[in-house]
């Protein structure tokens, strides 16, 4: 995978002395989906903004493409389209002159024929005369995904997409997203809705506090941080954990209905078959069993837990 | 040059006009026919000649000035300030647009409103007042240098401005003053002498007096020296300009 974004060093401390982007590196592969997860100040929207020229690096340095995003500006932002994460939208126009627009901003020639398929793809063909302050919040968010897509972006940077937006509209938005990536442009998104991201990201980056905490496959995130926990539900509580269990990681809950018990799917041995042992030789039944896997919610919370 | 980005800001600017007519060409139109009505015809009548023009006359080319400064600084200010205030100015920063573009784009369509305006005032003038023009080309090159440098002054505002008080406590307090003591209802040299030195300090006395001259040959200071002022004023905004872009003033964290 070549990388269409690379960056390096990159540091931002604002103008009161707040470090918002400590040295991070990271290099985003071309056509893929990359979720950028962090909770709120973590830096998500000020490395997002760096990238697109909206904040100006204190150092390092940005390419996109091979270019460098402040000497050649012109090439790296032409390829860039910028979804913010405020509903910043002129209201009184309307949406076909504001999608119009923002071709022409990113000085391309007028292709009233694509602008039609941009706003077709996303339900908004039939409001295209209406003036924006008309639409709905949700219309709203598209159109400004609309004037993003005007100027055939090889990026894409969505900053919170789907906040605030129903199931029916994130759902449409995944769609196009979707067939953006069947297109080959490179999506960039940061996400509140961490099983979005568990879905849909071809990579994950955690980003805690100005640094990058990690950056891995979605899968292979999953499979090395996640935890796999065995459920035993016991035909009679029990008031406390026999000691013949002999096993680690071991835990009652539930009253003393269930057992909790932590494994390691990699490890050589997990201790599942020494646990089923034991208990039969204890003499406990077992009414019903499952298997949980942890969610990319809980391995991000653990991540960004162990940084405070 | 991205010349499709110059001309979209252009046309947006424009098409917002077009879209607030009332507020933005008849509202000024009307209110500086008021003045016409009531100094040209009404007291203008009273009061004797100024320099071998009728007062009725001698005010309209300090009146066409008042309006092209007042315009191009709102136009130029509100331009910029307000995607800074409805967060749209993303766009424009994150587009593939150099600082000089952006500045041609929204101060050109600011200084373009101001002159469509001038002229519409100057017709309305020509209704009231017998004009003559003695020199139309010095007249435009006045029009249009007033009018770029006012907007582009307008746009410093606009940048600077972080609120709505702000945005207006410029033009309120330092353009309008500046305005009405430059000479657009008076010949300075009917002030004392004291005063006359002082009132040179005021930059607009040299856009009034010279753009009068374009008018009816008489001026109060050289016309030469009108010009070089305007010039001065033009290129002092455009080095704050290219200042603010290059350090991002209030534009970029």
């Amino acid at each position: 995978m070549s990388s269409i974004i690379s960056i390096k060093g990159l540091s931002k401390t604002y103008a009161g002395g707040f470090e918002a982007l400590k040295s991070v590196d990271l290099d985003i592969g071309e056509g893929e989906i990359f979720a950028l997860l962090g909770p709120n100040g973590a830096g998500k929207t000020t490395l997002i903004g760096v990238v697109c020229g909206l904040v100006t690096p204190t150092a390092g340095t940005v390419t996109v493409d091979g270019h460098d995003i402040i000497r050649d500006f012109r090439a790296t932002r032409s390829r860039i389209g910028l979804v913010p994460q405020e509903m910043s939208i002129d209201m009184f126009t309307t949406v076909w002159s504001s999608v119009s627009f923002s071709r022409g901003l990113f000085g391309k020639p007028p292709d009233p024929a694509y602008i039609e398929q941009v706003l077709r793809d996303l339900s908004l063909w039939d409001k295209k005369d209406e003036q924006i302050r008309t639409l709905s919040g949700g219309m709203k968010r598209r159109v400004m995904i609309a004037k993003a897509l005007a100027h055939e972006p090889e990026i894409l940077f969505l900053d919170e997409p789907t906040a605030g937006v129903d199931v029916e509209l994130r759902q449409s938005m995944w769609q196009v997203i979707g067939r953006l990536r069947e297109h080959g442009v490179t999506i960039i998104l940061t996400t509140h809705y961490i099983e979005e991201a568990e879905q849909m990201a071809d990579r994950v980056g955690v980003i805690s506090r100005g640094e990058i905490v990690v950056v891995e496959e979605t899968g292979t995130l999953m499979n090395k941080m996640g935890r796999k926990q065995l459920i035993l539900y016991l035909s009679e509580p029990l008031a406390a954990l026999p000691a013949e269990l002999g096993v680690n990681g071991l835990e009652l809950s539930a009253g003393g209905t269930e057992l909790h018990f932590d494994y390691d799917t990699h490890a050589d041995r997990t201790g599942i078959t020494t646990l089923l042992a034991n208990l039969n030789r204890a003499g406990l039944s077992v009414r019903d069993l499952e298997t949980r896997q942890s969610s990319l919610e809980e391995i991000f919370v653990d991540l960004v837990g162990s940084q405070s | 040059m991205n010349m499709r980005a110059v001309a979209s800001i252009y046309h947006a600017e424009m098409a917002r006009t077009g879209r607030t007519l009332m507020q933005s060409v008849l509202a000024p139109v009307i209110s500086t026919s008021l003045y016409f009505v009531v100094f040209g015809a009404a007291i203008g009548s009273r009061i004797e000649e100024i320099d071998g023009v009728g007062y009725g006359a001698f005010i309209v080319p300090g009146l066409v000035m008042m309006m092209i400064l007042m315009q191009s600084v709102s136009n130029g200010s509100i331009g910029i300030y307000f995607p800074k205030f409805n967060g749209t100015v993303y766009e424009i920063l994150s587009a593939p647009i150099s600082a000089f573009e952006i500045v041609i784009g929204y101060v050109g369509a600011a200084a373009t409103k101001s002159l469509i305006l001038g002229a519409l005032v100057l017709a309305t003038a020509a209704f009231f007042v017998p004009l003559e023009v003695q020199h139309p080309l010095a007249m435009l090159a006045f029009l249009v240098l007033t009018s770029l440098t006012f907007s582009l002054f307008g746009f410093i505002i606009g940048i600077w401005a972080d609120n709505f008080e702000q945005l207006s406590v410029v033009p309120m307090l330092i353009v309008t003053p500046l305005t009405f003591l430059g000479g657009s209802f008076y010949s300075i040299s009917v002030l004392p002498p004291f005063w006359q030195t002082v009132t040179l300090f005021n930059p607009v006395v040299y856009l009034i007096s010279g753009f009068r001259w374009s008018f009816y040959g008489v001026s109060d200071v050289d016309v030469g020296i009108s010009l070089l002022a305007v010039l001065g004023f033009f290129l002092l905004c455009l080095i704050i300009v290219w200042w603010m872009f290059r350090t991002g003033y209030r534009l970029k964290t």
